[in-house]
Order: C-alpha cells, then sequence, then structure tokens
C-alpha cells in the first residue's frame, strides 16, 4: 500500500486531536470544576486559570458518612464482579462444551435477558427484594448486579472457550489431569483476555449504577453514585461538591481504560466483529 | 460428547438459577404487577386486582403516547447521528498510524465514566449561565440560551449527550470491522481502477454491511434503554419534554407511587426492546458459531 503523504498524515492526527479533545473536555470539565471555589464556578466560565483549590474535595471526604458509602461501593463492585466472574465462567463453559435438553432454550433466554431496561426491572425488583428482605441490604445489590451481568458475561466468555481447541483439553486430560484440573490449568489462561474484558465491564455497572441503587438502599448502605445524585436537590446543585464526588467515581473507569484498553475493544466488538 | 447431565447442570445450574430469580422472575413480574392496584410501603396482600385496567389507562393515556414519542425522536436522531458520524470517522481514520492505541483509549473514556458524571458534566456544559456552551457560542457573538429551560434546546441537549457518549462505539466496531476487510479484495479494485468513493460504497461498506447492521442494533436497543444521564441532565424536563419512556416509568411509579400503572408501561417498553432485540439475534446469532 501506498505511504502517506505529509499533508494527509497531518490532517489525519489533526482529526484525532479535534476528536480526543471532544471526548476529553467534559470529563476535564468535572475534575477542573472540582478544584474551584463556589464563587469561581458561577463566574468566568472561560477562564481556565485559577487557584485550584482542594476544599470541594474536603468537603466531600468529611462528610461523616463518606467512608462507609466508598466501602460499601468497593463491596458491591469487587463482590459482584467475583461471582459474576465465577459463574459466568462455569455457565459459558457449560454451553459450549456440552449438548443437553434445554440447552437452547437457556441460551436464547440469556440472549434476551441482555437487553432488558434496568426502568423495566426497578418496579418488580423493588417488590421482590422487599419480600425477600434484601431492601437496603448490600447483598440486595449484588444479587441484582450478578442477575443483569451474567448474560453479557456468559455470551463473551462462550465465545472464547468455543477458540480453545477441545484436543488441548483431551491432552490434558490424558495426561492424567481432573476436569477441575483442565479447567484451572488449561482453559483459564487461554481466556484471560475475555475474562479481563467481563470484570471491567461487570465491575463499571455495579461501580456507576444509581438508578436502581436509589431504590434499593438506605442510609446506610448508599453507594458513592446514589450520594453524589443527593447533592441535585430541587433547589439546584451544590457543583463543586458533587464534582469532586464524581471525580472520585470517575477515578476507577479511568484507570481500567487506561491499563486495559485492548480488553476493552475485545469486549465491545465481541460477537459482531470476528478477530 | 455424551455426558451424564448432572455435568452441565453443575456447570450452568448457578448462574442460570440467579438469572431466572433476580432477572426473568422480575420481568415477569412485571407483567402480573400490571393487574394489580399497589402501593408501596403496602402489603402485597392488600393490592387490588384491577384486570386489565392499567393496561387500558396506559395505552389511553396521552401522556404515555407523547412519552413513547420523545423516546423514538430521541432513539432515531441521536443513533442516526452516531452511525453516521461513526462509520465517516472510521472510514477517514481507518488506517493505523502511529498512537493510534493512544486515541482510542481516549475515545472509549466517554462510554466508561459513570452515567452520573456524564449527565452532571453536560449539566454543567449546558447551564444558562456559567455553562460553558453559552461562553463558547458568545465567542462567536451568539446570544446566550437557556439550554435546559426551553423544551426544544433541551431535546437537543440530551441528544448531544448520547451522541458524545456512543458515536466513539460505533467508532470502535466499524474500525475493527474494516480491519477484517480482506486486504486483497481492495487491492483487486485498486488495480480495477475503482476511485475511492467507488472503493468506499461499492467494496467496503458493503462487505462490513453486517457489522453496521448489528452496531445499529445495538445502539437502537440501548437508545430505547437510556435512563440515568437524562435522569441527572433534565430529569425529563422542561415540562415532559425530554421525558423518555423509561424515565416516565420510574417517575409513574416512585415519584407517582403508582406501581401498577408504571408495570403496565414497562411491558410496553420490553416489547418495544425484546422486538428489537429478536432483530438483532436474527442478525447475529452466535449460537450459529458452533461446532
Amino acid at each position: 500500500m501506498k505511504r502517506h503523504s505529509p499533508l494527509f498524515a497531518a490532517l489525519h492526527y489533526a482529526m484525532l486531536i479535534a476528536l480526543a479533545v471532544l471526548c476529553i473536555a467534559p470529563i476535564a470539565v468535572i475534575f477542573t470544576t472540582s478544584l474551584r471555589q463556589q464563587v469561581q464556578i458561577f463566574a468566568e466560565p472561560l477562564n481556565f486559570i485559577f487557584t485550584p483549590t482542594l476544599e470541594n474535595y474536603r468537603a466531600v471526604l468529611e462528610e461523616d458518612k463518606f467512608s462507609s458509602y466508598l466501602m460499601n461501593s468497593l463491596f458491591v463492585g469487587i463482590v459482584s464482579t467475583a461471582v459474576t466472574l465465577v459463574l459466568g465462567c462455569m455457565a459459558a463453559y457449560g454451553l459450549a462444551r456440552f449438548r443437553f435438553a434445554g440447552r437452547n432454550m437457556v441460551a436464547y433466554t440469556t440472549l434476551l435477558l441482555r437487553t432488558v431496561p434496568l426502568a423495566v426491572l426497578a418496579i418488580p425488583v423493588f417488590m421482590i427484594w422487599n419480600q425477600w428482605h434484601l431492601v437496603n441490604s448490600l447483598w440486595g445489590l449484588v444479587l441484582l448486579y450478578v442477575a443483569v451481568n451474567l448474560p453479557f458475561t456468559i455470551w463473551l466468555l462462550y465465545g472464547f472457550v468455543l477458540q480453545v481447541p477441545i484436543e488441548l483439553e483431551e491432552a490434558a486430560a490424558i495426561d492424567g489431569c481432573g476436569p477441575i484440573k483442565v479447567f484451572m490449568k488449561v482453559l483459564l489462561p487461554l481466556m484471560a483476555p475475555g475474562l479481563a474484558a467481563a470484570s471491567i465491564f461487570t465491575f463499571r455497572i455495579a461501580w456507576n449504577e444509581f438508578i436502581l441503587a436509589l431504590v434499593l438502599t438506605d442510609r446506610h448502605t448508599r453507594t458513592l453514585p446514589v450520594a453524589a445524585s443527593l447533592f441535585i436537590t430541587d433547589m439546584g446543585v451544590d457543583w463543586g461538591k458533587v464534582m469532586a464526588m464524581g471525580s472520585l467515581i470517575a477515578i476507577p473507569p479511568l484507570i481500567f481504560t487506561f491499563v486495559a484498553a485492548r480488553q476493552i475493544i475485545t469486549g465491545l466488538t465481541a460477537g459482531a466483529v470476528k478477530g | 460428547m455424551r455426558t451424564s447431565p448432572w455435568i452441565p447442570a453443575f456447570y450452568l445450574g448457578p448462574a442460570v438459577l440467579i438469572m431466572v430469580a433476580a432477572c426473568l422472575y422480575p420481568v415477569l413480574s412485571a407483567f402480573q404487577l400490571g393487574f394489580f392496584d399497589w402501593s408501596m410501603g403496602t402489603p402485597w396482600s392488600d393490592a387490588r386486582w384491577v384486570g386489565l385496567d392499567s393496561f387500558v389507562s396506559a395505552l389511553s393515556d396521552p401522556r404515555v403516547w407523547s412519552s413513547l414519542w420523545t423516546t423514538l425522536q430521541f432513539a432515531a436522531v441521536s443513533v442516526s447521528v452516531e452511525m453516521v458520524a461513526g462509520i465517516a470517522l472510521a472510514l477517514a481514520l481507518e488506517r493505523p498510524v502511529r498512537g493510534t492505541a493512544f486515541f482510542r483509549t481516549l475515545f472509549i473514556l466517554p462510554m466508561m465514566i459513570a452515567p452520573i458524571a456524564v449527565g452532571l458534566a453536560w449539566r454543567y456544559l449546558f447551564d444558562a449561565q456559567f455553562g460553558l456552551v453559552n461562553a463558547v457560542l458568545g465567542l462567536f457573538g451568539i446570544a446566550a440560551r437557556g439550554w435546559l429551560a426551553d423544551p426544544t434546546l433541551a431535546f437537543a441537549a440530551i441528544v448531544v449527550a448520547d451522541i458524545w457518549q456512543w458515536t466513539p462505539f460505533v467508532f470502535i466496531m466499524m474500525v475493527a470491522a474494516l480491519a477484517n476487510v480482506d486486504a486483497a479484495v481492495i487491492e483487486a479494485s485498486r488495480i480495477d481502477g475503482a476511485k475511492w468513493w467507488q472503493m468506499t460504497f461499492m467494496v467496503k461498506l458493503p462487505m462490513v454491511m453486517h457489522v453496521i447492521a448489528i452496531t445499529l442494533m445495538m445502539r437502537l436497543i440501548d437508545a430505547f434503554r437510556v435512563l440515568e444521564v437524562i435522569y441527572v441532565l433534565t430529569f425529563g424536563g422542561p415540562g415532559d419534554s425530554t421525558e423518555i419512556l423509561a424515565l416516565h416509568i420510574y417517575k409513574t411509579a416512585f415519584v407517582g407511587q403508582q406501581l401498577g400503572a408504571a408495570a403496565a408501561i414497562s411491558v410496553l417498553l420490553l416489547v418495544v426492546v425484546v422486538a428489537l432485540s429478536w432483530g438483532a439475534l436474527r442478525l447475529s446469532n452466535p449460537l450459529k458459531n458452533d461446532r
């Protein structure tokens, strides 16, 4: 193929940079606003030269419940991700490697559940969790997030199991590995990119979600996004604090994105695009 | 492989149990709840059977229809722009250059950030007094507007936020699809003297049509599921100009406390989404790849 001419390359980079600025600008606004004083927030939006202050962060962190909200969020995020990954992995393996009665029904139902809107779930889940005494409990949130993330995880990992040649497993079995050892030593390492993508997507939902969390938690079991949403009132928005909270919530997804962009892109395109 | 049925049951059982209990059962309960008049905080045994009343009144409620119309407009406008922009950008930028991976990392950030943060960022940007949008427009001599106070402009605001968040998704999908097009085919068309527009519209795009269709379906399904960003950005206002169906359900249930009515509307939304999902399944069925 012909190489780009210098002019073409310059245009290419100019477009990439313009798009990158568009993508980052709103996120940068969250961070810069969180570093402004309340008076500065209401004046001169285009003045980017200001003395940053950590006042908003101090106010948010000193909020008596902040650390418990953080712990709630971490608990829900980590436990949901771990459980989803283990169960999703097992189910994907079962679907990919065995033929059994009801397999198609399980497979198609899982595919359809993947698209259920959370707004549809909100009402019945609130009602059922009430009956099961799971409202205002972190385990209630974990159960919900595992259930809504399993369909995507199963289908993502299913594709990865199919890519592992069954001969590899058979060879390991002949060499004396039991089924569990085959699963752990042969399959799991080969599925690592899929596991990374699945865990990032699950953690993203469990960490970021706030509508159902708002309905299902109370003062003690609130997660960070719910706490942030409470800064938005009919009276207006406490911008400094809410942006500080928003910045703190954004940190883990930012880290994941920079560490594992390739796995995320694999996860996004899995199923639709081969390769 | 012939095995005892207990082995697949062992692998699938826990996941199936949780999905049935905490996802399928609630969805089916939404149907059931639509037949009852129940208020939050009262025991379920006090719920009154009202038959099809909730469904009938949902279908005859002009607010439900206007909300459905808002949802359709929102989905149509934002998804079209996202598809066209995403595909165009992918065609322009498909060739990898130094630093491509870094730029793609930046492009997926909007999808990874918490919806509450996305909604807040845009609410701040669109603010009438101190928002950056008005400030930037002011530099070009355009008068400040109350973006979130005007029905049409508020609708534009939720569309802009969605486009910002999801155009990169279309871009990433299309770049991946274009990278999979056989280079020999492109080379052959070049030797045959195809112009760039012939190459684009008669070779490349037809070869990735399948991925375009799947991406379109995924975006449409998601456009009907959007809730959190709009909840933060406008909460459906002003009036009900940005009250998409998902938000209407939420408000009916948790602000208006009419759970039965909300459940009936949920069924409507579910029908739309399941129909779209069925279409998506016909286009791309992961089971077809089975050995």
